[in-house]
C-alpha cells in the first residue's frame, strides 16, 4: 500500500482580498500522526480543509502521491464542532457506507462493530443531535473511520471534552493509526500533541513557521515563536 | 349572526346525512388539490433544495423571481392556463379544458413557487449546517439534494402543507379552467362561490365550514403520519 503523502506548492487561500493561508510550500509524509500547532487564526483549520478539498485554494497546487480520483475517496474529516445528521446514531454511522453503495448486511455489521468500538452500542437508536458533546465527537470519529480512510483529518477533536472522553478518543486514534490510517490533526492541547505526534507543523499567521519530528520540535525548537508557544507563552 | 348559525346547522346536516353532492365535491376537491400538491412537491422540493446548494450566475435573480411568483394572482394563472388549453391554444388538441386535469395544472402553477421558496429557505439553513460534512464525504450533487430533503423533511412538510392550504382554498383559477360544472369540475370553493351568488348563504357557509374542517383534517393527518410532533426536535 502506498503511504499517502502530500506536497503543497506555493499554495495560498485568500478571502475578500485577505490572505488566510500561505503562500505555503509544505510536504507531509511519513506514517505517524502529524500534528498542526499554532495560535488562533494561524490557519490550522483552513489548512486541513484545503487538504480535504472542503476549502478552495486561491492559487498554488496540492499534489497527493495517489491518482486524483482516489484522493477524496481515501480521506475522512472530523470537524471541531461535529455535524450530526438529523438521524439516529445508527443512521449517522451507516450514511458514509450507503454513499459508497455497500451491501445492507455489511453496513449493519460495520455499524455494530464501530458503535461497540466507540462505546455507543446502547445509543444506536437515539437521535444523534441529542448526544452529549463527547458522544457526538466519538460518533463523528466512528463515522469517519467506518469508511476505512487512508488519511484522517481531525480539527481539534478533543476541544471542550473532559479527560475521560479525550482518553477514549485518543485510544481510538491510536488504534486507527496502528491499522494504517494516516492522521493529520490540529490541536491546542500541547499535552495531547506530545502524546500523539510523530511530526509537528507549527503555523503562524498562515505560514509554516517550523516543521519537523515531534521530538525535535518539543525538545529543541529552532524558532523563538515556536519555543514560546511550546512553553505556553502567548504568541500572536 | 343568524346566517352563521344557519351555516353551522347546514354544515352539520350535510355531514351527518353524508349528502351525496357534498361527498362528491369534497372528494373532487381532495383529488384535485392533493394531486396538485404531489406534482408541485416533486418539482419544488428538489428545485428549492438545488437552489440552496448551487451557486450560479443568476442565482439571486432566480430566487427573487421565485419569491415574487409566490404572489401569483390565481385569476391570471387561470386565464393563462385557459388560453393554453383552449381549443385555439397550443395544447387545445389535448381537450383538457373544463376537466379536473386543467384544474390540477392551474393549481400546480400556483403552488409550486410557494413550496419551492419555502423549501429554499429551510434548505439554506440546513445546507449551512451540513456543507462541510457533505463536501468532505465526497457526495455527488444528487446525494446532497436527497440528504437535505430527507433530513429536512419536517420543515419541508410545513412548506407542502402551506401549498396544500393555498390549493384547497383557491377559487379564481379553477373556476376559469374548470368551469364549475356540476358532477364534473365542481369543488368546494367553486360551489361556495356559486351558492353565495345564488343567495343561499346557509349552504355556502356550510360548505365553507366543511372546507375548513377538511383542511384541518388533512393537516392533522399528515402531521400524525409523519410523527412531526413526537420527533420534531431532532
Amino acid at each position: 500500500m502506498v503511504n499517502p503523502a502530500v506536497t503543497l506548492t506555493k499554495l495560498s487561500v485568500r478571502r475578500r482580498g485577505k490572505a488566510i493561508l500561505g503562500p505555503l510550500d509544505l510536504t507531509l509524509e511519513g506514517r505517524g500522526p502529524t500534528i498542526v500547532l499554532g495560535p488562533n487564526g494561524a490557519g490550522k483549520t483552513t489548512l486541513l480543509k484545503v487538504l480535504n478539498g472542503v476549502e478552495r485554494i486561491s492559487s498554488g497546487q496540492i499534489n497527493w502521491n495517489v491518482p486524483d480520483k482516489q484522493v477524496r475517496e481515501m480521506q475522512a474529516y472530523v470537524f471541531q464542532r461535529p455535524t450530526m445528521l438529523r438521524r439516529s446514531v445508527r443512521q449517522n454511522l451507516a450514511y458514509p457506507l450507503e454513499l459508497l453503495g455497500r451491501p445492507k448486511r455489511q453496513i449493519a455489521e460495520d455499524v455494530r462493530n464501530w458503535a461497540a468500538q466507540v462505546g455507543l452500542t446502547g445509543m444506536l437508536d437515539d437521535p444523534a443531535p441529542r448526544l452529549s458533546g463527547g458522544e457526538k465527537q466519538k460518533l463523528a470519529l466512528a463515522r469517519a473511520l467506518i469508511r476505512e480512510p487512508k488519511v484522517l483529518f481531525l480539527d481539534e477533536p478533543c476541544a471542550n471534552l473532559d479527560g475521560r472522553a479525550t482518553r477514549e478518543i485518543e485510544q481510538v486514534l491510536s488504534e486507527a493509526q496502528a491499522a494504517g490510517t494516516r492522521i493529520i490533526m490540529t490541536t491546542h492541547d500541547l499535552g495531547q500533541a506530545r502524546r500523539l505526534a510523530s511530526d509537528v507543523v507549527f503555523l503562524l499567521n498562515g505560514l509554516v513557521h517550523e516543521q519537523g519530528p515531534a521530538l525535535q520540535i518539543f525538545q529543541n525548537p529552532q524558532e523563538i515563536e515556536t519555543k514560546a508557544f511550546i512553553n505556553g507563552d502567548i504568541v500572536e | 349572526m343568524d346566517d352563521i348559525w344557519a351555516g353551522l346547522l347546514a354544515a352539520f346536516r350535510l355531514i351527518v346525512t353524508l349528502d351525496d353532492d357534498l361527498v362528491e365535491i369534497t372528494l373532487r376537491s381532495l383529488q384535485v388539490s392533493l394531486t396538485a400538491l404531489v406534482v408541485a412537491s416533486v418539482i419544488a422540493l428538489p428545485f428549492g433544495t438545488w437552489l440552496a446548494i448551487r451557486r450560479f450566475r443568476f442565482r439571486r435573480a432566480t430566487i427573487a423571481t421565485l419569491n415574487a411568483l409566490m404572489g401569483l394572482p390565481p385569476v391570471v394563472v387561470g386565464l393563462i392556463v385557459y388560453l393554453l388549453l383552449s381549443r385555439s391554444g397550443p395544447f387545445g388538441v389535448m381537450g383538457l379544458l373544463f376537466t379536473p386535469t386543467a384544474m390540477i395544472v392551474a393549481q400546480v402553477i400556483i403552488i409550486t413557487p410557494l413550496i419551492a421558496s419555502l423549501t429554499h429557505q429551510a434548505m439554506r439553513e440546513l445546507w449551512a449546517e451540513y456543507h462541510d460534512l457533505l463536501i468532505s464525504l465526497n457526495t455527488t450533487p444528487a446525494q446532497r439534494v436527497m440528504t437535505l430533503i430527507w433530513d429536512g423533511r419536517r420543515a419541508l412538510l410545513t412548506g407542502a402543507l402551506a401549498g396544500f392550504g393555498r390549493a384547497i382554498g383557491e377559487v379564481g383559477a379553477i373556476m376559469i379552467v374548470g368551469g364549475n360544472i356540476d358532477n364534473a369540475t365542481r369543488v368546494l370553493t367553486t360551489a361556495i362561490a356559486l351558492e353565495t351568488g345564488k343567495g343561499d348563504f346557509a349552504l355556502a357557509l356550510g360548505l365553507g365550514f366543511v372546507l375548513i374542517a377538511l383542511a384541518l383534517l388533512v393537516n392533522f393527518a399528515i402531521h400524525a403520519l409523519s410523527r412531526t410532533e413526537r420527533e420534531g426536535t431532532w
